[in-house]
């Protein structure tokens, strides 16, 4: 007999489940964040190496010689961006040329539902400047792309003298097997999204540009360049991009590989390598960088001009320039040096990277966690998750053909009412994310409509009961806490496959209120607790845990207004680059968690 | 009496002289072969297998050095490193790092390139069965007395190699194709060279006569590249081909280097793998074969000024009998399948199984009881 379809047997595990729930749940949990805390101790990390057989090591002679004409270059263009007050566009397209590259141009512009902030835009007008360097060679079917955004005031101006100058040195090279394509891109990221969309012929988000006069075959790999500074004493990687979409790790091994050969400081999410894992400060270094990473991929938003070439499957990471109260420094010569090495072992590629992994971790710049060590954190927490819908289902006792057909029909119905209702206000708040028809123009209306209609929510239950014909039975709450708890089962399961940050963190503060909400608990307390729990909150307590992490604590006022900038941002990039962190919370997580506190406050 | 003295003597010294000459006549081909081949062959492609076609154009260097003509050499080449748009020296492919030696200099001749490298043309061409139009110079035009050099390079493994990233060969193939080269007398005598990884494995499985093998490697090694050279971005040589260049460097037509040197080439402590060879197939003592007769094209040239009457039957030196008794002259096969083992014992199993009826007998032994046990009904449970 099986162990399910005998009878006594099932009778037994259904007792052990019952009684056993609560042990299970908080096993599973503790399993799960565990596992997590473990990810970043380094015996059970695996270091860094290179997959890709065509790319080999670092087997190859760096001759970039002019760094110092490069910061010259780099010069000029400041002193040209002052006095055009934009994107010195002439000039660029003039030098150029002067370098022997193909050079187009392509304008853009967009009007963002309501003014940015941060960046202090609202109607984006905007021009890049690429220019292409032809493999002398080889047919044009493939290319590497190097961008420097032009950023106003003093920043990134020798990222894109440095570009300049590979530019010249690159064009004398014969070695090159696919065209490169150097762009500078105005207003970060609005340019990059319009320049991608103009190349591959796409229009996802609704921007207006003009088409390119000028392509080179399918991008293999991009890197951006960030540097403000003539001296720098290390280099920063970032690789989260958008929807925490990651390139493959083999880009992160080439860097790194370069970094040591020519003896570069390098970082990830700027914490330098520790190597004194087995203590406790060293340990919780490594904590710290992986955290970072989670938080830095949760939300959703590209981190560099780096983060949108990864939607249409181009690795592309952007690197940072730092320039830290450090004794030694490194010159642009030996940055120079190490893009060329980099972009020297990028063109021995004979097909895009694939060999290494898209979805990793990294504690550190030269220790990654694959995928396969990390899913079984969201395994765990879901394992909870799948206990609690065991249990609701067995506990409800099997309807009994001799009570009547009226009961299954009592049971039954107040959970479907009670679970449409829910979705009309989530749909209410889902029209937030439809801003362009809102008459609103001000950024701090619009995020505080949000949580007005978010609180405006948590008196649903009251509106609920009148609405419902019957009494909310006994029963009524099992059958809407098993739909619920499905309901936020697949949703973790699927948010945890595209973006296990995400993921992670919606579970560690939604999990456990599935687990415990009843209609039985004290109300008054654990609606405190639920409120706290709730996604909104939990975005609070990520941004001030976010700031201790990078070092940089702000105060509570600081924080609620770094909140409200984080809504906002988060509305900004699904409306311009197609983020999908905002409808995902409103739409879906926002509901799901309201259903909690509809079972809370079940009469 | 004298002058009749004098010519008799004069008369015996000239039929002495002539004797010498159509003994030494017989002697003039004891070493069996006329005339030289080489197949070199590169099987892989892409711009980081740079050194096999080092490897490979450095052999044929060595052997077009040594004599053997372009017409008596089939070189394929799986891919062309020398016009690949990575190749900073465009026209050139260098074995010595700071580009001290190009092997690709204006006089090379590839006959088969590209795609054209594949297995089946390969033992195409070791067992002349190609179609009517193939050219002269992708044709392995050798006869009963050619001694042919046999060079493979590439990407190897235990009992395979790749052929151009997507076929391989097994050394089953490799031993069957000499074998039908040797039954249509296609060789004298053949001399295997294999750079590979696991390279020992390739020539495990041959059975044909007149056979000397050598790899780089053994069974479970890899052979390893030697030197990269920065400004190319590769690895320019494989190590064993790198000292067997070295080697073959020294040698010139005239020289006397045996077989017995090469296999001193690349000890372990060079080449980090053991290399390895192979020479119970060969009728003939290595020692006493040359370098040249399987690299060169050594001809023997002596000069006479008497006629020599080839009526008689050239004599084999051995059947002098001041020697030991004449060779034989039929040859005979190794068996490459153990036939009468088949037909006629059972084959050894290795572990017991138990006969196929009492299987089928059990379980249904096991069904009625728990029918009758708990009858029929019950088998609603199973479905």
């Amino acid at each position: 007999m099986g162990l399910l379809s005998d009878p006594n047997r099932r009778r037994a595990l259904i007792s052990l489940l019952t009684r056993l729930n609560a042990p299970i749940c908080v096993v599973c949990y503790m399993a799960g964040v565990a596992w997590f805390m473990g990810l970043a101790f380094e015996p059970f990390t695996l270091r860094t190496y290179m997959s890709e057989n065509a790319m080999g090591s670092t087997m190859v002679e760096e001759r970039f010689p002019a760094g110092e004409r490069a910061l010259a270059t780099g010069r000029e263009f400041s002193a040209h961006k002052k006095k055009v007050g934009g994107m010195p566009v002439d000039w660029l397209v003039k030098t150029m040329q002067a370098r022997g590259l193909e050079v187009f141009t392509q304008r853009f512009s967009r009007t963002l539902p309501f003014p940015d902030e941060n960046k202090e835009r609202y109607l984006v007008k905007g021009t890049n400047v690429y220019g292409i360097l032809r493999a002398p060679r080889a047919p044009r079917t493939e290319a590497l792309v190097l961008s420097a955004p032009c950023t106003p005031g003093d920043n990134n101006n020798q990222a894109v003298g440095l570009l300049l100058g590979l530019a010249q040195y690159f064009r004398n090279q014969v070695y090159w097997a696919k065209d490169i394509i150097f762009l500078v891109n105005e207003h970060d990221l609005i340019g990059m999204q319009a320049w991608l969309e103009g190349y591959h012929h796409t229009n996802t988000t609704g921007m207006d540009w003009s088409p390119l006069q000028g392509r080179g075959g399918s991008i293999q790999a991009a890197l951006s360049l960030e540097l403000s500074s003539d001296v720098i004493t290390s280099l920063d990687l970032v690789l989260e991009g958008l929807n925490g979409q990651l390139p493959n790790l083999d880009l992160a091994n080439l860097f790194y590989a370069f970094c040591q050969k020519i003896g570069v400081l390098c970082t990830i999410q700027g914490k330098l390598q520790r190597n004194d894992w087995d203590s406790v400060s060293g340990y919780s270094h490594s904590v710290q960088t992986m955290m970072l990473m989670v938080m830095k991929q949760a939300s959703g938003r590209p981190w560099g001009d780096h983060g949108l070439f990864l939607r249409y499957h181009i690795e592309a990471a952007t690197i940072k320039g730092i320039n830290s109260f450090r004794q030694y420094k490194s010159d642009t010569t030996t940055i120079g040096r190490l893009l060329e090495g980099m972009y020297r072992k990028l063109n021995n590629l004979l097909e895009r990277l694939h060999q290494s992994y898209f979805f990793y971790l990294m504690p550190s710049l030269s220790h990654f966690v694959s995928i396969g060590y990390y899913m079984p954190v969201i395994d765990y927490i879901l394992l909870l998750i799948c206990a609690l819908d065991l249990w609701v289902q067995l506990a409800t006792p099997p309807p009994r053909t001799e009570d009547g057909v009226a009961d299954t029909e009592q049971m039954s119905s107040p959970g479907v009412l009670s679970v449409l209702t829910p979705l009309v206000i989530s749909h209410l708040t889902g029209v937030e994310v439809a801003v362009e028809h809102f008459p609103v123009s001000e950024t701090e209306a619009v995020v505080l409509t949000a949580i007005a209609i978010y609180t405006a929510g948590l008196a649903l239950p009251h509106n609920t009961h009148r609405l419902l014909s019957g009494e909310g039975t006994e029963q009524g709450w099992k059958v809407l806490k098993l739909v619920a708890v499905l309901y936020l089962a697949v949703l973790l399961g699927c948010t945890a496959l595209i973006n296990f940050s995400l993921g992670f963190i919606l579970a560690l503060t939604l999990v456990p209120v599935a687990a415990f909400v009843t209609p039985h608990v004290p109300k008054i307390l654990s609606a405190f607790i639920l409120v706290i729990l709730s996604p909104a909150c939990t975005l609070l307590f990520s941004v001030f845990f976010f700031q201790e992490l990078q070092e940089m604590p702000v105060s509570f006022i600081d924080g609620w207004m770094l909140f409200l900038s984080v809504i906002s941002q988060g509305i900004l990039d699904h409306s311009l680059y197609g983020s999908l962190v905002y409808p995902l919370i409103a739409l879906l997580v926002y509901p799901c968690w309201l259903l909690f506190w509809n079972i809370l406050f079940w009469k | 009496m004298k002058i009749l003295t004098f010519f008799s003597l004069f008369s015996t010294f000239l039929s002495a002289n002539s004797i010498n000459v159509e003994e030494n006549a017989g002697q003039f081909f004891s070493s069996g072969h006329t005339n030289n081949w080489a197949v070199l062959v590169c099987t892989s492609r892409f711009w980081f297998n740079y050194r096999h076609v080092a490897n490979t154009l450095s052999v044929y260097r060595s052997v077009k050095r040594l004599g053997i003509p372009d017409s008596h050499i089939v070189l394929m080449l799986a891919d062309d490193m020398a016009c690949n748009h990575r190749n900073p020296k465009p026209a050139t492919v260098f074995s010595h790092k700071n580009m001290e030696l190009n092997v690709y200099g204006d006089d090379v001749e590839v006959d088969y390139r590209g795609y054209e490298v594949t297995v089946e043309n390969f033992l195409r061409v070791l067992t002349g069965r190609l179609p009517p139009s193939t050219p002269r110079s992708k044709r392995l035009l050798s006869d009963d007395r050619s001694n042919i050099l046999i060079y493979l390079t590439g990407h190897g493994g235990n009992g395979f190699l790749k052929f151009q990233d997507s076929e391989e060969i097994s050394n089953v193939e490799l031993a069957d194709a000499f074998e039908q080269m040797w039954q249509k007398r296609r060789y004298n005598e053949l001399l295997f060279i294999i750079d590979t990884c696991q390279g020992a494995s390739m020539y495990e499985r041959f059975y044909s006569p007149n056979l000397m093998a050598l790899a780089s490697s053994q069974v479970g090694e890899d052979s390893l590249s030697h030197q990269p050279d920065l400004a190319i971005g590769v690895h320019l040589m494989d190590r064993y081909t790198f000292y067997l260049l070295e080697f073959l460097e020294d040698i010139h037509p005239a020289s006397k280097a045996n077989m017995k040197d090469l296999f001193k080439v690349c000890p372990k402590s060079q080449c980090v793998s053991t290399p390895g060879h192979r020479t119970d197939l060969f009728l003939r003592d290595p020692g006493s074969a040359l370098i040249t007769d399987f690299f060169g094209s050594v001809r023997k040239v002596e000069i006479t000024m008497e006629t020599i009457n080839l009526t008689d039957l050239i004599k084999e030196a051995e059947q002098n009998p001041m020697n030991e008794k004449p060779q034989k002259v039929t040859y005979s096969y190794v068996d490459q399948l153990p036939v009468s083992e088949i037909i006629h014992q059972k084959p050894k199993q290795k572990d017991w199984h138990p006969p196929d009826g009492f299987i089928l007998g059990l379980w249904t032994l096991i069904l009625l009881v728990f029918f009758k046990t708990y009858g029929i009904k019950h088998l609603k449970h199973i479905f």
